[in-house]
């Protein structure tokens, strides 16, 4: 096992069980730090996928933006330690069959796709290609994504406004 | 490119090992005599008054908001940065309706009155006013 092998299992326990602390926390807070953690798992993995510049967006977007925003609405919430997040309603059975189905289904498409190996990657630095793409070949969902972008903006300043 | 985000990795391990030893070595070293007054929260010399979970206000999640889709923007203007010199005035004028584009989201969002800074919306939390010996003592202090 050579050195990325290694390390994409680190990133990967990093993220799960950042994941499950986020998950099973009873305080909110604490739940938005196991999501750093998990952000910066998946951003780990990005980068042993040769996506340097994905990897880096994950952690300018997601840890910069995205959790900052989170801690915001949580901050903005007026109990903030000892929430008790479960429902009233406890339906154990459904729930089993529910989940062990999702489960199953699952389990049987991982088992029977036959999956591609990509071979050796090639760690380059891709924000180049990225940019000549977005100018020639994509241009028109760049310039959606604009449009995209002002209307999150607007929509998200609108129902935020107090009346 | 595997080699700069090993650097940054083992920047990071460095990091997590150094606090982790300090916090580690501290917890051994240190002599143990728990007092009260020793284990209130210091706010400069004051008496600590409620809790340090406090409500915030509404106004920076709305800047939050806003930050986060100009900061998509700015990622958006990274690889063009790296080609715009070779694809020239075309690349520009692109890039240029672009940040139009969102320009008129900033605009939409100024004129609006997102952008001002609301102070008076928090609601003073009653848990948070001076107590009454606390305003004992600001009176005797005062007079």
């Amino acid at each position: 096992m050579d050195f990325t092998n290694i390390a994409f299992y680190i990133f990967a326990a990093l993220t799960v069980g950042s994941a499950g602390v986020m998950v099973f926390h009873r305080n909110v807070v604490y739940s938005a730090v196991g999501l750093l953690f998990a952000f910066f798992g998946v951003a780990g993995i990005y980068v042993l996928l040769a996506a340097d510049f994905i990897a880096i967006v994950q952690i300018l977007i997601y840890v910069g933006g995205i959790l900052i925003l989170l801690l915001f609405g949580v901050m903005l919430s007026q109990k903030l330690t000892k929430v008790d997040v479960r429902t009233e309603s406890m339906q154990l059975v459904p729930a089993v069959v529910v989940v062990g189905g999702v489960l199953a289904v699952l389990l049987l498409t991982i088992s029977s796709t036959p999956w591609k190996l990509a071979g050796s990657l090639e760690y380059e630095p891709t924000t180049k290609a990225i940019g000549r793409l977005m100018m020639t070949e994509y241009l028109i969902p760049f310039e959606i994504a604009s449009v995209l972008l002002l209307a999150a903006l607007i929509g998200a300043a609108y129902i935020a406004r107090k009346n | 490119m595997l080699f700069n985000f090993a650097n940054v990795l083992t920047f990071i391990v460095f990091g997590a090992v150094f606090v982790g030893i300090n916090i580690t070595l501290s917890r051994i070293l240190q002599a143990r005599n728990p007092h009260p007054v020793k284990l209130s929260t210091y706010e400069c010399g004051e008496l600590p008054e409620g809790d340090s979970w406090i409500q915030f206000n509404i106004r920076f999640y709305v800047i939050a908001l806003i930050f986060l889709i100009f900061e998509v923007e700015i990622v958006f203007l990274f690889p063009w940065a790296t080609v715009f010199k070779e694809l020239g005035l075309f690349a520009f004028v692109e890039m240029m309706i672009f940040v139009f584009i969102l320009l008129v989201g900033l605009a939409y969002v100024w004129v609006k009155g997102d952008l001002e800074w609301d102070k008076s919306t928090a609601v003073p939390d009653p848990a948070l006013a001076p107590s009454a010996a606390r305003q004992e003592l600001t009176e005797a202090i005062a007079s």
